[in-house]
């Protein structure tokens, strides 16, 4: 086993074994509380450009599966576990093969007590004991240029066609819309309205993606006028992008939300349900955009959960409901919004 | 929704006295739930008859009725104290038992009683076989499919339906007896036969098989919302097959997929609200091995062993929730108390590993049948948390306190790699060190697989361990390389065990520890793995880390709980623990407190001021005391667990609060006791100290026959035999060197005296005592006190003896001299008064003697301890009472076959009932059970041809009441020749006879206990097989006859404090 460190930009280092590639990039340093699921999460487009820590102290257990990939490939700039349980290096040559570096043998517990302290932590994993590093980290478009697909994509054979607008979408949530009988085209995020429209879609998915839904500012016109056209479902980075659009306001978290465990309240019903998230920035409280009414709220922190505009067939929510990894307890969604877009949107009051 | 409005009173049904299967945990749940409900300002009525736990005390519930739990009983109770509602969903399956039978018969109807909480329905339908599958194919999940039958033909056309493997589970056998696996038609036919045979009522229970799939739990809540969240799942390492309590159990689950784990989380939300349970349920899975299939095994509707273990594991207070929601509250609008700013609708996240160890009674009966299956056997659990497998195993193995601290056994060495492969295939309490055994013989981990049908990641872990151990071993002391070294602590592989490795001391291994650096770390259980601040003390050990854990500037005390449940240390001790560490913070200080029960209240973390959820091994111990710098321990409390280890905490530096370690080796050493005794005039009974088989033979020819024999270090009389003779003397020590390790070494050998015994428990400071009272035992000695039945105040006792035992007693502190509390025993034999023990701590006999008297018993003796004196007003015998208590034994027979429950020297009740009366008469009626109801009741009786003459007069006695008589051939010629008219069974018929002669009572004086052979075990093995009460003692036969005509007063039942205010003691 070779050494290997963990620098973060607040001045701590952790020291553990290398695993994997040897030599890392620079990314924000995040953690998932998530017990299961390590393949799941590792590859999440939406954690591209992050250096993730699992809380879980043993990773591996019961090994890699070729169904539970959410992507082709791992987005993340580095791993960070404690044991590491790796029958044949599987993982390890997995991450490997795709360049990443990690750390296994670290007190991630002590690591996440430290991350949570600060607004942003930037790390990078090195085989080396020192380094000197400016803790630039990529650009959120660079990021999400690289986890959209470059051509646009058909999958399923129904009769009721999605158009999902990729940011950096998980596998699981094209799965749920062919599961209930949709035709899906999956298209690059830099799509023009015109583009989508010569689709003739009768629904939209906004996906999810990674980091900043800022940095999307120049798409908001054309974003706002596919929704206002089509039902449109926003999920995660879908929904902070669907209320930007309209006029609202995201911010950053303090230490996101990246679990399998979180509440979420149904505004309407009062019901709890427990969701799968990850994600760092959220729709400000102060931020709805006018037209929208809050759905879901979380229930430790109260930030946004979810909107719907009051007319209009539009609604977002910021957990997955598509888990893979975590609970499908708001699986309904898609339902919900499937059934919205057989009435072509026309029920909503 | 807030709380509901009309609910102003509610009654708590409880789970009544321990008994395998229903223990501590229910102490636990019912106490957090009393208090939770107390604390929205309900008013709450408690019955439960368990005096040795916390939830019967005066603070947990406004009113505690100690009243047998039986319908009658608690309507007299509902009648009494018109409850506005009833929470039947925590005391374990008697409480819910209860609840049905209270519903189904009309009465919280009639009384306009709410049931809180899940509806009876909802209840049914999870409890009642039919009706569940019934539910679950309506709801379409799987189960495996069964019927009852009672013919082969009804079995056969069965598995032609649904074909094999099958299982077949005869109803009503010991312990599940007889019950086997098929896989083909023949198989099936020969288990099915045997099974209708030998079940009482002809009836089989045949399952499609689903044996060799992993176990999984998931504990959920919900509440009237119908919000539902998993509190935490639950993987066995042991495959389906064998019981749960029974297995090993990691929580959260390690070797299922994302996917797997939320198949079984949405099957349990679908069946949690098909039951429209509201608060906690349990379900049982069995998924396979190999694919994604599962079906359901079991619900529970309510708070069990598992929600016990789960809200340990994660801190999340499972029966305070499910209680709050019970009264209306929704999850989302609790407040979370770990966090205390999230709400208790979310889901734990972990970020270490828990293993729970099932603690068994087979080192006290080595003779009992040590096969695990679907009847739970494990008297008690430990649990451990570590950041790994291998930690939190190893820490798990040395809590259990079995003289064992590896994973290697002194009784699987001897098995040849057949025997070993057998005990793979058809486990036992051993299986664990059969597995490492096997792997260290070089026995392939695909073939243990495969065998066992443990999944290969627990395998794998357990094979490290034992690699790196050999590694270890491969070395001198000298030679060990450091890396090596770390390797064996980061696992936590105890010092003691490393020690023993390379014949070193602790100390040394302790040295090398810190010369090397290495320190465990101690990190906060939080719920939320570090994703938020959490408020809670609550803390485990770990060398995978930093130390996270800030200590406090105040004074702290550290009381050292009692471990797991076994024979002979029950609940009882975990009062005491809760208690002294009460005790502790009223007078100024932080209790600190370590213990590794899951079951108990001693380990919620709202008791403590800091909790360690720690082993309790001298590396273990000293590691929290020097962590947290406690001013000193208090081992006293925790039963004979951290007496124990006194002795080495008091040479590693730390501070042993209370009695001298010399003045406990006085009176645990028994050549030093008799010495003690002797100096001071105290008759004490003829005895040697023997430390070989020809010196024993010797000494109990000198002493004289009978004479009793025993270890010097002992619990609750382990491996003590009355031997009669030089036959029984060899017969017994066999067994005994069977069952012990050279540990049990040197035995005592006692004249044995039979006579009048009893015991009182002393408060002491050195100089005065206060005794709140003297038991008196209802059998001879001879019966070990834990499973007698006693009566206090004494009857038989005058008030000189009563003087001469409080003599003694003042000497014995005096000059011992004893700081705190300890328990003396005595037998009287004509005008003698001698001193059979005194046991150095507190009790047995504590929680009950501080109920009944309302003298804070444990809190005098820690502010001894503490340094303060006893106030005189105080000292001496106090009053007695105008009312009676009895205390009686309550064993677990049914769950322990080829176990001999005969009453002996040997403790082997799991608990204890309580009967409180204004007379003798009317307390015994309370604890004897269920009364015959029929014109003429029969008596069985089997009376060894020495006690004969005694029995004679009872059994008239009886006879003249309207019982008919029946019994063994030699007993009925003896009575009709005394003219009692009795029925004569010849042994060979006995079984047969039973199956259409049910008797109702069984008197049975045995020659010898313990032997298989003789029809004596027979009898006792059908009477525990039908349910029917059995007498092995001519005493506690004669107190059941008192109670006889008690029965049909109907008296309006009192709770505790009604009756303790009725009291004049000198203490208020």
């Amino acid at each position: 086993m070779t050494k290997g460190y963990l620098h973060l930009n607040t001045g701590h280092v952790f020291e553990g074994d290398m695993i994997g590639a040897d030599c890392g990039q620079t990314g924000e340093v995040v953690f998932t509380t998530s017990m299961t699921g390590y393949q799941e999460t590792l590859t999440d487009p939406s954690y591209a450009g992050q250096v993730l820590t699992f809380c879980y102290p043993m990773i591996g257990n019961y090994g890699l599966h070729d169904t539970a990939s959410e992507s082709v490939k791992p987005f993340v700039k580095g791993v960070v576990t404690g044991e590491l349980w790796d029958e044949d290096d599987k993982l390890k040559s997995f991450l490997s093969s795709w360049g990443i570096p990690g750390l296994s043998g670290i007190d991630t517990r002590a690591l996440v007590k430290t991350i949570r302290q600060y607004d942003t932590v930037i790390g990078v994993i090195s085989a080396e004991a020192n380094v000197s590093n400016t803790w630039e980290t990529e650009g959120s478009l660079t990021l999400m240029q690289r986890t959209t697909v470059t051509h646009p994509k058909t999958y399923g054979n129904g009769t009721t066609h999605i158009v999902m607008v990729d940011f950096g979408y998980k596998k699981s949530i094209l799965e749920a819309l062919v599961k209930r009988g949709c035709f899906v085209t999956v298209v690059p995020f830099s799509y023009s309205f015109k583009q989508v429209e010569r689709l003739k879609p009768d629904g939209i998915v906004l996906s999810n993606g990674p980091g900043d839904p800022k940095a999307l500012a120049p798409y908001f016109t054309q974003l706002k006028k596919i929704t206002e056209k089509w039902p449109t479902l926003g999920i995660c980075l879908g929904n902070q992008l669907i209320a930007l659009a309209f006029g609202g306001e995201t911010k950053k978290q303090l230490n996101g939300h990246r679990g399998s465990n979180h509440p979420v309240k149904d505004l309407q019903s009062g019901k709890v349900m427990i969701t799968s998230q990850n994600h760092g920035y959220v729709i400000a409280d102060e931020g709805l955009p006018l037209g929208f009414n809050v759905t879901y709220v979380n229930v430790n922190d109260k930030t946004i959960e979810g909107i719907k505009h009051k007319s209009l067939p539009i609604e977002s929510v910021q957990f997955h409901p598509e888990a893979h990894p975590g609970p499908s307890d708001t699986d309904y969604v898609f339902d919900q919004f499937i059934a919205q877009v057989a009435t072509g949107g026309n029920v909503y009051a | 929704m807030p709380k509901k409005d009309n609910i102003k009173k509610v009654l708590v049904i409880g789970s009544g006295p321990i008994v395998i299967g229903q223990a501590a945990e229910f102490d636990y749940a019912g106490t957090q739930a009393c208090l939770s409900l107390k604390e929205e300002g309900i008013e709450v009525v408690l019955v439960n008859n368990n005096p040795a736990t916390i939830m019967t005390d005066e603070r947990i519930a406004d009113r505690v009725y100690m009243e047998p739990l039986t319908a009658e009983s608690i309507e007299q109770i509902i009648k009494k104290e018109t409850p506005d509602g009833v929470i039947g969903t925590l005391g374990g399956q008697t409480g819910l038992n209860l609840t049905v039978e209270l519903y189904e018969k009309g009465i919280f109807n009639k009384y306009g009683v709410e049931v809180l909480g899940t509806a009876v329905e909802g209840i049914q339908k999870g409890e009642d076989r039919e009706k569940f599958r019934k539910l679950m194919m309506d709801i379409g999940e799987p189960v495996p499919d069964s019927t009852i039958v009672q013919s082969i033909e009804e079995g056969l056309t069965f598995t032609q339906s649904t074909g094999y493997p099958v299982i077949i589970r005869p109803a009503y056998t010991l312990g599940g007896a007889g019950g086997g696996f098929a896989e083909n038609d023949q198989e099936f036919e020969q288990v099915l036969r045997r099974g209708l045979s030998l079940s009482p009522i002809n009836q089989v229970l045949v399952e499609q098989s689903i044996k060799g799939w992993k176990e999984v739990e998931y504990e959920v809540m919900r509440d009237g919302n119908d919000t539902c969240t998993i509190v935490c799942n639950m993987e066995n390492m042991d495959a389906v097959g064998v019981h749960t309590g029974d297995s090993i159990v990691v929580a959260p689950s390690q070797t299922l997929t994302d996917e797997q784990y939320h198949i079984l989380r949405d099957s349990s939300l679908k069946v949690i609200r098909a039951l429209g349970v509201i608060g906690g349920c349990n379900i049982q899975f069995a998924l396979h091995p190999h694919t994604n299939e599962y079906a359901i095994i079991e619900v529970n509707p309510r708070v069990s062993r598992s929600s016990a273990l789960a809200s340990k594991a994660t801190g999340y207070p499972i029966a305070k929730i499910a209680a709050k929601c019970a009264i209306g509250y929704h999850l989302d609008e609790i407040i979370n108390p770990i966090t205390a700013n999230t709400f208790a609708s979310f889901e734990p996240a972990l970020d270490y590993i828990v293993v729970k160890l099932p603690r068994f009674p087979f080192d006290k009966f080595p003779e009992g049948d040590r096969s695990l299956g679907t009847q739970m056997k494990a008297t008690g659990e430990v649990m451990a948390i570590d950041r790994s497998f291998e930690g939190a195993l190893n820490k798990a193995i040395r809590s259990l306190e079995m003289n064992v601290y590896s994973m290697n056994h002194h009784l699987v060495d001897s098995m040849t790699d057949d025997q070993l492969l057998k005990e793979l295939a058809e486990p036992t309490d051993l299986r664990l060190f059969v597995i490492a055994k096997a792997l260290k013989r070089g026995m392939s981990l695909d073939t243990v697989k495969e065998v066992t049908n443990i999944h290969g990641w627990f395998l794998k872990k357990i094979k490290m361990i034992l690699e790196c151990e050999s590694e270890l071993a491969s070395y001198t002391w000298n030679h060990v390389p450091d890396s090596l070294f770390i390797k064996a602590k980061k696992m936590n592989m105890g010092d003691r065990w490393i020690a023993s490795l390379f014949g070193v001391t602790e100390q040394t291994v302790r040295q090398k520890q810190k010369s090397l650096g290495i320190k465990r770390g101690f990190k906060q259980v939080d719920t939320c793995a570090a994703e938020f601040d959490a408020v809670t003390p609550y803390y485990y050990a770990t060398y995978h880390g930093s130390d996270e854990v800030t200590s406090t500037q105040t004074k702290k005390i550290l009381v050292i709980g009692s471990g797991p449940i076994r024979i002979g240390q029950g609940v009882e001790f975990d009062y005491c623990s809760v208690h002294a560490a009460q005790a502790v913070q009223k007078y100024g200080y932080e209790a600190v407190v370590m213990n590794n029960n899951p079951e108990t209240v001693s380990t919620d973390y709202t008791v403590a001021d800091r909790l360690y959820f720690e082993p309790l091994a001298v590396e273990d111990i000293l590691a929290v005391a020097q962590k947290e710098q406690v001013e000193g321990v208090l081992v006293q409390f925790g039963g004979q667990t951290a007496i124990n280890v006194a002795e080495q905490l008091e040479n590693e530096g730390i501070k042993v609060l209370g009695t001298s370690l010399s003045a406990i080796d006085c009176v645990e050493d028994r050549e030093k006791f008799y010495r003690l005794l002797h100096d001071n005039e105290i008759p004490h009974i003829p005895g040697k100290t023997v430390k070989g088989i020809d010196e024993l033979k010797e000494a109990a020819e000198s002493l004289g026959f009978p004479v009793m024999i025993r270890p010097s270090y002992v619990i609750g009389g382990q491996s003590m035999f009355v031997c009669k003779n030089h036959d029984e003397l060899k017969r017994n020590v066999e067994q005994f060197i069977l069952s012990e390790n050279e540990r049990g070494w040197p035995l005592l050998v006692d004249r044995f005296i039979p006579g009048v015994e009893c015991e009182m428990d002393v408060i002491s400071d050195g100089e005065s005592i206060l005794v709140p009272g003297i038991f008196e035992h209802v059998e001879k000695a001879g019966v070990h006190s834990g499973d007698s039945t006693a009566y206090f105040p004494p009857i038989n006792i005058g008030e000189n003896t009563k003087k001469v035992m409080m003599e003694y007693a003042e000497t014995l502190a005096s000059v011992l001299p004893v700081r705190g509390i300890m328990n003396i025993q005595f037998v009287v034999n004509e005008d003698t008064v001698y001193v059979l023990e005194v046991n150095p701590r507190a009790s047995r006999t504590v929680p009950i003697m501080s109920k009944v008297t309302g003298v804070p018993m444990i809190e005098w003796a820690t502010r001894v301890q503490l340094g303060e004196n006893i106030p005189k007003p105080l000292t001496g015998l106090l009053g007695e009472p105008s009312y009676f208590t009895v205390k009686a034994p309550v064993f677990s027979a049914g769950k322990l076959p080829d176990v001999d429950h005969v009453l002996g020297p040997e403790m082997k009740s799991t608990g204890e009932t309580l009967g409180l009366g204004a007379t003798k008469e009317a307390a015994l009626s309370k604890v004897f059970g269920q009364r015959v109801h029929k014109p003429q009741p029969l008596l069985f009786c089997s009376i060894t041809d020495q006690r004969k003459k005694d029995a004679l007069f009872f059994i008239q006695a009886c006879s003249n009441m309207g019982f008919s008589i029946a019994g063994t051939k030699g007993t009925a010629r003896f009575l009709n020749e005394n003219n009692v008219s009795c029925i004569a069974v010849v042994d060979e018929e006995l079984r047969e006879w039973w199956k259409k002669h049910q008797p109702d009572t069984v008197l049975n004086i045995p020659t010898v206990g313990r032997r298989k052979e003789r029809s004596g075990f027979t009898i006792r093995e059908m009477a525990i097989t039908y349910d029917v009460p059995c007498f092995t003692a001519l005493e506690s036969f004669n107190a059941w006859l008192d109670t006889l005509n008690e029965t049909k007063k109907n008296v309006e039942p009192k709770s505790v404090q009604e009756w303790i205010s009725k009291t004049t003691l000198k203490m208020g």
